[in-house]
C-alpha cells in the first residue's frame, strides 16, 4: 500500500529543513529567544522570514546553503501573535500549557531542585520565549548572520536571550561522541500506514512519528488544528489526510523541544576518578559503562560491525540488546539503553503463532522478564541539539574550573506526550526502568530522595560473577537553566500563523 | 466497595473533609485524624473517592435522555484476609472519623452500627485482579526489610567459584539468622488460606466452566445470530472522544506521580441495549475467573505493573466503574493498555458508551491511539484520598524480594543458582 500521488507526496518546500539534517557542515549555530513586543511588526516580519525549507538543504547537486533559519512558535507566542484560541486548543495539550508551570510535569520531567522551573534562566513565568529562531551558518558566517536577522528583528521583538553553541559538534561536554543514536524517518512513505506488531527492532521510523499530517507508527494521525476549509484558503493550506475537508495547519510541522542543559563536566570526571580511586583507565570505564558507550562512541554490547572506534555514526548504531539481557556487557541503566532500549512490540522468542499467543498471554516466565520496557518505537527522539561552552576534557581534572559548558538539547517529535515526556519520566528519571532500584539515569538523574526517602543516587553495573557492583552518591550531574515547547510549523503553516486573523 | 449517595448539598464540605485527610493532593496521610490507614496491618491500598461522572450525557448519541444519576461516594480497599474483617477493625479503631465522613450519605443513621451499615452499602465486585494472590502487606514488608539488609551486607567483589558463591550464601543465611535472633529481623510464614476460602476457590474453578459447558449447545445455535448483533453494533455505536476539559485534566494530573505507583478510577455508561448488559456481565464473570484462577502469579496477561484492580457494576448494571493501583506515570500505563492489552481493553470497554471502534471485540479500540488517550482520560475522575501501605515499592520490587526470600530458604542451591541469587541483591 505505497502511497502516491499529488495529495500524498511529502512536500519538502512547506518542511523546515531541521527535520530532514541537523545542519552538520554548518558547524556555528546560535538560538535567539524572542517575545514579542508589537505584534503587528513581529507578524509582518514571520510572515516574510527566510525560512530554510527541506528543499533546499537535501537539493543533491545545489550547493549549500551559507545560513540557515529555522522559526518555531511557543503557545504564548501564538497568543501574543493573536491567533484564535480555538486554533490553539487544537494543538497537543503539552504544547499548550507549556513546559513549565505544572507541578505535576515538573515531576515527571526531573524539573526539581536545582533544576525547578522557578530557578530557570529563562522558560518559566515572564521568561517564556514567544519565538525560537535557529540561527546556523557555515564557518564564519554566522555573526553577520545574526546580525541581520537582529535588525530584522528590532521592530518586533525583545531580545530574551541569546543562546551560543560550540563549533565543534562531534563531542559533548562530558567527552563522548554524540548524536549517533537517530532514527531513519520513512521520507519516501515505505512503510504501509496501518497498525500491526512488530516482532524486531528496527530503527525506520513512519514519517507521522516526526512529521505532523502523516500516519505515526500506530497507523493514525496524531492530533493537531484542523480548520475549516475556507479558513486556510488563503493561505493555501494543505488539506488532512485524514479528513480532507479540513484544512491541516499542523501538516509538515512537529513539535520542538528545547532544554539547555548545563553539565557539571568537571563533577563528572573527578567522581569517576574518585569511583576508581585515581586509575584513569577505570575512571575511563565507569564513565563509559554509565553513558553505555565508550568515549569513541563504540557501544558496549559491541555488536561485531560497531566494534571499531572509526566507524561510521550508522555502524555503531546498529546493534541491540537481545544479546545482553542482564546487562553484563551494557549495565541495564546505562544512559544510551534508557534512552533507547531497542527492543520490539513483544520479547523475543519463536516465530510460531503458539509462541505469540503464549507470550501475549504473559504465560512465558523469560519473556516476561523481558517485557519490562515499552516499545522502543513508540518514543523516539529526533534529536538535533548543539553543545555550548569549552570543550573540557577528562584531563582537566586540575586547574581552573573550565566555563559553563553543557547542551542546548533540541528533540523533534510529533508526540510530545508520548515521546519525549514519556522518554523523560520512564526511562531517564524513572527509579524501576527495567526492574531497577534506587536509581535514575546515571547522566540525568535529579538524585533526590523518593519522597519516602529511597535513594535515587546509585548506580549498578551487573557482574557475570558476582552481585553487581554498586556504585552509590553519585551527584547530580546536569542541571536545567531553562526550556520550552514549540511547534515547528510548515512553511504555509507559518505564514497563516502570521497572517492577520 | 462500600457505595452510597451523597445527602444533598452535602458535596463541598465533604470535600473539605476528604482533603483534611492527605498530605499532598490525594495522598492520604497514613496517621490522618479520620482513618488512619496505615494502623491496619493487612490493608495494601485504599481510597475515597466522589464518582462524579462527567459523561452522563453521552447516552443523548442514541437520542436517550440522561438519567439523574445520584453523586456516590466510594470506599474501596485492597486487604489481606475477608474484607469484613478489615471493615470490622477500621469501625471499631476509627469509628468517629468513618462516621463523620459517612455522616454526608444520604440516610446514614448517626446512630445505628456503623459496620452494618457498610456492610449493606458493600456493593459486590464484578471482577477483581490481585497482582500476586496470597502475597500480605506483611510479607511485602518483610521481604522489603530483608532485601536492604542483605544489599547492605553482600560482598560486591567477583567471586572466583561457585563453590565460593554458595560459601556466601551460607554466610549469609547465618547472618539473617542472627539477625532475626537479634530481633531485628522477621520473617513470618505465610498464614495458611482458610478452608472455606480454598473450597470457594475450588467450587468457582469447576462451576464455571460447567456453567459454560451447559450452555454450549445454546451458544453454538445463537452464534450467528449473536455475531450478528455484535457487528452491527460495531460498525454503527457511536465513537465519543472529545478532548477531555483542560481543567479536568490538570485536577487528575495534580494528584499523580508522588510515588512510583499511582491510582487510576474511571466511571461510564454502558451502551444501551441488553445485548451489551449481557455480553459485559458474562464477559466480566470470565475476567474474573482467569484472575483468579490464572493470573495469580505477577502479571495479567503482559502487564506487570498492575497491583490490584477491580470492575464493578453501579445503578443496576447502567454504568461501571473501574479501579486501580498501577506503578510508573499515567503515559507509561495508557502504553501498556495499548501495546500489551489493547485486545483485553477493547473485549471488556468497548461495551462502554462512546469506547472507539473495535471491531470482533478486539480488535481497533484501544489501538486507536489518539480516540483512545482522550476516551480513558475523559472518563478518569479525581480519586480524592489515596492510601498506599508501601511507599517507594514497585511490583518489580515486590517480585525481586518474594525471590530473595525463597533462595534465602531454599534447603539447597547449585553453584549456578547460588550465584544467580547473589546477583539479585
Amino acid at each position: 500500500m505505497k502511497h502516491q500521488g499529488q495529495t500524498h507526496a511529502v512536500d519538502r518546500d512547506d518542511i523546515q529543513g531541521l527535520l530532514r539534517s541537523g545542519y552538520g557542515h554548518h558547524l556555528e549555530a546560535c538560538f535567539l529567544l524572542l517575545r514579542i513586543r508589537d505584534r503587528e511588526a513581529a507578524r509582518a516580519w514571520l510572515v516574510g522570514a527566510p525560512v530554510t525549507s527541506a528543499a533546499m538543504v537535501e537539493r543533491p547537486a545545489g550547493p549549500l546553503p551559507e545560513t540557515v533559519l529555522q522559526l518555531a512558535l511557543s503557545s504564548e507566542g501564538l497568543r501574543a501573535l493573536g491567533v484564535a484560541d480555538d486554533i490553539i486548543e487544537g494543538f497537543a495539550e503539552e504544547f499548550v500549557s507549556g513546559m513549565a508551570g505544572d507541578a505535576n510535569r515538573a515531576r515527571r520531567l526531573g524539573d526539581v531542585g536545582a533544576s525547578a522551573p522557578e530557578r530557570w534562566q529563562w522558560g518559566s513565568g515572564q521568561r517564556v520565549p514567544h519565538v525560537l529562531v535557529l540561527l546556523y551558518a557555515l564557518p564564519g558566517r554566522l555573526d553577520a548572520w545574526r546580525r541581520t536577522i537582529e535588525q530584522q528583528c528590532v521592530a518586533g521583538f525583545d531580545t530574551l536571550a541569546c543562546l551560543q553553541t560550540a563549533d565543534s559538534l562531534d563531542r559533548e561536554p562530558f567527552g563522548f561522541r554524540d548524536g549517533i543514536s537517530q532514527p531513519k524517518i520513512d521520507w519516501e512513505r515505505q512503510r504501509p500506514a496501518l497498525d500491526d506488531t512488530r516482532l524486531a527492532y528496527s530503527n525506520l521510523s513512519c514519517l507521522g512519528e516526526f512529521v505532523l499530517g502523516y500516519p505515526n507508527e500506530y497507523g493514525g494521525y496524531t492530533d493537531r488544528p484542523l480548520l475549516d476549509a475556507q479558513r486556510g484558503a488563503q493561505a493555501a493550506l494543505p488539506r488532512a489526510e485524514d479528513a480532507p475537508d479540513k484544512a491541516d495547519l499542523g501538516r509538515n510541522g512537529s513539535y520542538l523541544v528545547l532544554r539547555q542543559l548545563a553539565q557539571d563536566v568537571r563533577g563528572f570526571w573527578a567522581f569517576m576518578d574518585s569511583a576508581a580511586g585515581g586509575d584513569p583507565d577505570q575512571r575511563e570505564r565507569f564513565a563509559a559503562a554509565m553513558v553505555g558507550r565508550t568515549l569513541q562512541g563504540v557501544p558496549l554490547v559491541a555488536a561485531t560491525k560497531a566494534s571499531d572506534a572509526a566507524a561510521s555514526s550508522a555502524d555503531l548504531n546498529d546493534f541491540t540488546y537481545q544479546s545482553d539481557p542482564q546487562g553484563l556487557r551494557c549495565p541495564l541503566g546505562a544512559h544510551i539503553r534508557r534512552a533507547n532500549p531497542r527492543n520490539a512490540d513483544l520479547p523475543a522468542g519463536t516465530r510460531g503463532i503458539v509462541s505469540r499467543l503464549i507470550r501475549t498471554l504473559g504465560f512465558d516466565e523469560e519473556a516476561l522478564r523481558q517485557d519490562l520496557v515499552a516499545s522502543t518505537r513508540f518514543h523516539r527522539l529526533l534529536r538535533r541539539g548543539r553543545k555550548y561552552g569549552a570543550a573540557t576534557l577528562a584531563e582537566s581534572l586540575t586547574g581552573p574550573p573550565g566555563a559553563p559548558a553543557g547542551l542546548h538539547f533540541i528533540c523533534l517529535g510529533a508526540n510530545l506526550a508520548r515521546q519525549f515526556e514519556f522518554v523523560q519520566d520512564a526511562w531517564m528519571t524513572g527509579t524501576k526502568f527495567d526492574g531497577l532500584t534506587a536509581e535514575s539515569d546515571p547522566q540525568l538523574g535529579t538524585r533526590l530522595p523518593a519522597p519516602d526517602g529511597t535513594p535515587t543516587d546509585g548506580y549498578s553495573i551487573p557482574q557475570p560473577d558476582g552481585p553487581d557492583r554498586r556504585i552509590t552518591g553519585l551527584p547530580r550531574f546536569v542541571t536545567v537553566l531553562g526550556g520550552g515547547y514549540f511547534f515547528l510549523p510548515g512553511i504555509r503553516a507559518l505564514r497563516y500563523l502570521a497572517a492577520a486573523h | 466497595m462500600v457505595v452510597a449517595p451523597l445527602a444533598a448539598g452535602r458535596e463541598g464540605s465533604l470535600r473539605e473533609l476528604l482533603d483534611t485527610m492527605n498530605s499532598a493532593p490525594g495522598m492520604a496521610d497514613p496517621g490522618n485524624a479520620i482513618l488512619p490507614f496505615g494502623a491496619f496491618e493487612r490493608l495494601h491500598f485504599a481510597r475515597l473517592v466522589l464518582l462524579d461522572d462527567p459523561t452522563l450525557a453521552d447516552v443523548e448519541a442514541y437520542g436517550l435522555r440522561p438519567s439523574k444519576a445520584p453523586l456516590y461516594l466510594a470506599f474501596m480497599g485492597d486487604c489481606d484476609g475477608p474484607s469484613r474483617q478489615t471493615l470490622a477493625a477500621m469501625s471499631q479503631r476509627a469509628e468517629a472519623g468513618l462516621r463523620s465522613v459517612f455522616a454526608h450519605c444520604e440516610g446514614f443513621d448517626a446512630h445505628g452500627d456503623l459496620l452494618t451499615w457498610m456492610l449493606a452499602h458493600d456493593t459486590p465486585v464484578a471482577a477483581n485482579y490481585v497482582n500476586w494472590v496470597g502475597r500480605s502487606v506483611l510479607q511485602i514488608k518483610q521481604e522489603s526489610a530483608l532485601q536492604r539488609m542483605l544489599s547492605a551486607r553482600v560482598g560486591r567483589r567477583p567471586l572466583a567459584s561457585g563453590t565460593e558463591a554458595r560459601a556466601a550464601r551460607r554466610s549469609l543465611i547465618t547472618f539473617v539468622e542472627e539477625e532475626k535472633r537479634a530481633g531485628r529481623l522477621a520473617l513470618t510464614p505465610p498464614e495458611r488460606t482458610p478452608l472455606r476460602w480454598r473450597i470457594a476457590k475450588l467450587v468457582n474453578l469447576i462451576a464455571v466452566p460447567l456453567a459454560g459447558l451447559i450452555a454450549l449447545p445454546l451458544l453454538i445455535v445463537l452464534l450467528p445470530w449473536l455475531i450478528y448483533l455484535l457487528r452491527t453494533r460495531e460498525t454503527s455505536d457511536p465513537e465519543i472522544c472529545p478532548r477531555p476539559q483542560r481543567e479536568a485534566l490538570q485536577t487528575l494530573q495534580d494528584l499523580e506521580d508522588h510515588e512510583v505507583s499511582n491510582q487510576y478510577t474511571a466511571i461510564g455508561t454502558l451502551k444501551p441495549g441488553r445485548f451489551r448488559r449481557w455480553l459485559l456481565s458474562v464477559l466480566l464473570v470470565l475476567v474474573d475467573y482467569s484472575c483468579r484462577h490464572v493470573f495469580t502469579r505477577g502479571y495479567l496477561a503482559r502487564v506487570q505493573t498492575i497491583h490490584f484492580a477491580r470492575w464493578v457494576f453501579i445503578d443496576d448494571k447502567r454504568r461501571v466503574v473501574f479501579a486501580s493501583n498501577y506503578d510508573g506515570g499515567h503515559q507509561a500505563y495508557m502504553d501498556d493498555f495499548i501495546n500489551k492489552v489493547g485486545w483485553g481493553l477493547n473485549l471488556l470497554f468497548s461495551n462502554g458508551l462512546g469506547w472507539p471502534r473495535t471491531r470482533w471485540l478486539i480488535l481497533g479500540g484501544a489501538r486507536i491511539e489518539q480516540s483512545f488517550k482522550r476516551y480513558q482520560r475523559r472518563h478518569q475522575i479525581p480519586t480524592q484520598v489515596w492510601y498506599k501501605a508501601y511507599p517507594g515499592l514497585a511490583l518489580v520490587d515486590l517480585k525481586r524480594n518474594q525471590r530473595i526470600r525463597e533462595g534465602l530458604e531454599r534447603e539447597r542451591m547449585s553453584d549456578a543458582q547460588a550465584l544467580a541469587w547473589l546477583r539479585l541483591l
